[in-house]
């Protein structure tokens, strides 16, 4: 792949985004398996979350290609320290009761399913077949959690005040998924990504219509979060890296 | 015996796939391509989901049957364009998945799944009956859900259409 080394970084950059983003729901997520409110949660919250590590796995993957200094997706999972790490902060916060962990679900899937959907276009052929795969995955994780919106919010009216209370906690954490910065810029003038203020529009409007149905008050939108993208964390991230890291740091090589 | 492509194919059809032992990897459409780059055969790969994680052994489940059936070297690309569907199956495929208890697969539609809309009934695989009800998209594997026949009481998964 010949790239110049200015879009060959941002790309690097981007990637990286998008793998974390994935590679750290998806451990959030696993912390649910053996603790689901039921079996068959406890089983769909896993698969969706082993959906996302594989996602980041392919991602990582084309990443360390991209960079080429020899590193492998592994390399890049788990010898990175915090300040490496380019998820957003939505992704990194603590798994919550479980409106908290649909509300997040349901945060990321749509703004995934309409990454994806435009990804799957991308001028770079490779980005574009892993997004194409990943869109289908989503597009079910997006059913699963718009599903139990409509649940917890025509539930009982403690479900409604929980799912409420975490729609209101996430919210600030929202507005880093779609920031808008030169990487972006730089890969969207070359048809490599698409534009983030176009998908920051669609998303506002799904998730309007999924409030209105779910009898979910909008919160006012004022401060959002950021700095994940740069590798500014909340401290949240360390703990879940020194957990996820600990083995291959300890045993590195180490083979099942 | 001279090996052509063919006869890789044939040997490749001979590994089922771990998660369901009745269907085999050239029939799933996890095989894409064979083709040969001098004395190494190339083996062209997609995977089915991609957290899947029974690919890493149908990985070692190639390259181990290659060797035994005498070839020397063996590379495996993952390629992910096309993007792998369960269209791909075909209706006898569709029928080994049902004669073993899997509800098999409709065919994709464009913009069905992006529905967030209940999907279709989907029908028993022991009594064919289309009183059933899905309990969730998730079963045992990400590309099953599990299904209950209202009519003969049982759970079922079907293999979603992707
Ligand atoms: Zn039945």
């Amino acid at each position: 792949m010949r790239l110049d080394t200015e879009i060959r970084d941002a790309l690097f950059s981007f990637l990286l985004r998008i793998a974390d983003d994935r590679l750290i729901l998806g451990h959030r997520l696993s912390e649910w398996c053996g603790h689901g409110p039921i079996l068959e949660e406890d089983i769909a919250l896993t698969n969706i979350s082993l959906d996302l590590l594989g996602q980041a796995e392919a991602y990582l993957k084309f990443a360390a290609e991209v960079e080429g200094k020899s590193r492998t997706e592994d390399d890049l999972a788990y010898f990175r320290e915090v300040i490496d790490f380019k998820n957003c902060k939505l992704v990194e916060l603590p798994k919550g009761d479980f409106a908290f962990t649909i509300a997040r679900q349901f945060f990321f899937s749509q703004y995934c399913v309409l990454l994806c959907e435009k990804l799957q276009q991308s001028s770079l052929e490779q980005l574009a077949g892993i997004s194409a795969k990943a869109l289908k995955e989503t597009t079910y994780h997006l059913r699963h959690s718009y599903q139990w919106m409509l649940r917890l919010g025509g539930g009982t009216e403690e479900s409604r005040q929980r799912l409420q209370n975490a729609v209101d906690e996430l919210w600030n954490y929202t507005g880093e998924m779609f920031l808008t910065d030169t990487i972006e810029q730089q890969l969207s003038a070359q048809n490599i990504i698409p534009s983030f203020v176009e998908i920051s529009a669609l998303w506002k409007e799904n998730v309007a219509r999924c409030f209105r149905e779910s009898s979910i008050t909008i919160p006012q939108t004022g401060f959002m979060h950021s700095g994940g993208r740069i590798g500014k964390h909340t401290e949240h991230l360390g703990h879940i890296l020194s957990e996820m890291q600990i083995l291959t740091r300890s045993f590195p090589k180490a083979k099942w | 015996m001279v090996m052509t492509e063919q006869t890789i194919l044939g040997y490749l059809s001979e590994i089922l796939d771990p998660e369901i032992p009745v269907l085999n990897i050239v029939e799933m459409g996890i095989v894409r391509s064979v083709f040969f780059e001098n004395e190494k055969v190339v083996v062209t790969i997609t995977p089915t989901y991609s957290g899947c994680p029974a690919m890493r052994m149908i990985e070692d489940n190639i390259v181990e049957k290659l060797k035994e059936n005498g070839c020397g070297e063996v590379e495996l690309k993952t390629v992910y364009t096309p993007t792998w569907t369960t269209d791909w199956l075909n209706e006898i495929t569709k029928k080994k998945l049902q004669q073993y208890g899997i509800s098999p697969p409709h065919t994709t539609s464009d913009n069905h799944f992006v529905e967030i809309t209940l999907p279709k009934k989907i029908s028993c695989p022991y009594c064919q009956s289309h009183q059933t009800s899905l309990k969730s998209d998730f079963s045992s594997t990400a590309c099953k859900a599990m299904y209950y026949c209202n009519a003969c009481l049982q759970p079922f998964e079907y293999f979603k259409e992707i």
